[in-house]
């Protein structure tokens, strides 16, 4: 174990905890503000993992719009601020698939990895080792996606514009 | 860097996603567990990723694919979910009438 091998762990069980705030937490507002613990974690964790350029896009985009937009919407539903006692079904048969799932994924990669060891590569995830081949190599799902982007827009303009 | 530390948090919000989105009956909960999910996934990538130092950062890019995805995804959603609201003024998800027969739009002459 090494000092990296124990800031990953220390990140991801903050990770983890926070994740289990947001399925758990009967406030739907306090929801959201644990997801922004457990997202600003994960980019730690990139920001370790050499990913520098996805960590920064996803403290931009899921940090600052997704869960804006998702508090945007409590509000907007009138959500109550204060414990809401109808937010879940019971929780039996939903733990025992996600423990089912979440443990035939963490066998398989301790099957697959194990404890084996490897050297972070150095300059692997910065803005020009990533951007060069977005711009040449995968330029066009790169265009497809802004596609993507712009007729979900449209959509999203659609469906609350509602049916005339 | 033993990548099997980031490989079991990822494991485990994964299986914290599945919980949320089976168990949550209010959709804007059910969307941020749909992120948990995704979340989950994309730091797998990144770990894979890091093994792999030779080679391009092909699990990044497919990161920011992913990133972009989700952003479209929460912005759709949420405008159905909205919606919802207005016709319903309740959005859990399983009181949704699924067999509501809505009567033909008529077209004016």
């Amino acid at each position: 174990m090494t000092g990296l091998d124990l800031l990953l762990a220390g990140i991801g069980l903050v990770a983890v905890g926070a994740g289990w705030a947001v399925v758990a937490t009967n406030q739907v507002v306090r929801a959201g503000l644990w997801l922004v613990v457990c997202l600003g974690a994960l980019a730690a964790e990139y920001l370790l993992l050499t990913a520098e350029l996805v960590a920064w896009t996803q403290v931009l985009i899921y940090l600052g719009a997704v869960v804006v937009l998702l508090l945007f919407a409590v509000m907007l539903t009138r959500a109550p601020i204060g414990p809401s006692p109808d937010l879940d079904r019971k929780v039996g048969p939903a733990s025992v698939v996600g423990v089912g799932v979440g443990l035939s994924l963490g066998t398989l990669f301790a099957v697959a990895y194990g404890w084996t060891k490897y050297a972070l590569p150095a300059q692997h995830g910065n803005a020009e080792t990533v951007g060069g081949p977005i711009f040449t190599s995968w330029v066009l799902p790169f265009e497809v996606v802004s596609i993507l982007l712009l007729s979900a827009l449209v959509g999203a303009v659609v469906v609350s514009r509602g049916a005339k | 860097m033993h990548p099997f530390i980031p490989y079991a948090v990822a494991s485990v919000l994964f299986g914290l996603g599945v919980i949320g989105v089976l168990r949550r009956r209010n959709a804007i909960l059910l969307l941020m567990s749909v992120e948990l999910l995704l979340n989950a996934v994309n730091l797998i990538f990144i770990t894979a990723d890091a093994t792999l130092p030779k080679t391009a950062p092909t699990g990044q890019i497919f990161v920011l694919f992913v990133i972009v995805l989700a952003a479209a995804e929460i912005g759709v959603g949420l405008a159905v979910v909205l919606q919802l609201f207005r016709l319903k003024a309740r959005i859990n998800v399983d009181e949704v009438p699924l067999d509501e027969h809505q009567p033909e739009a008529t077209h004016d002459v």
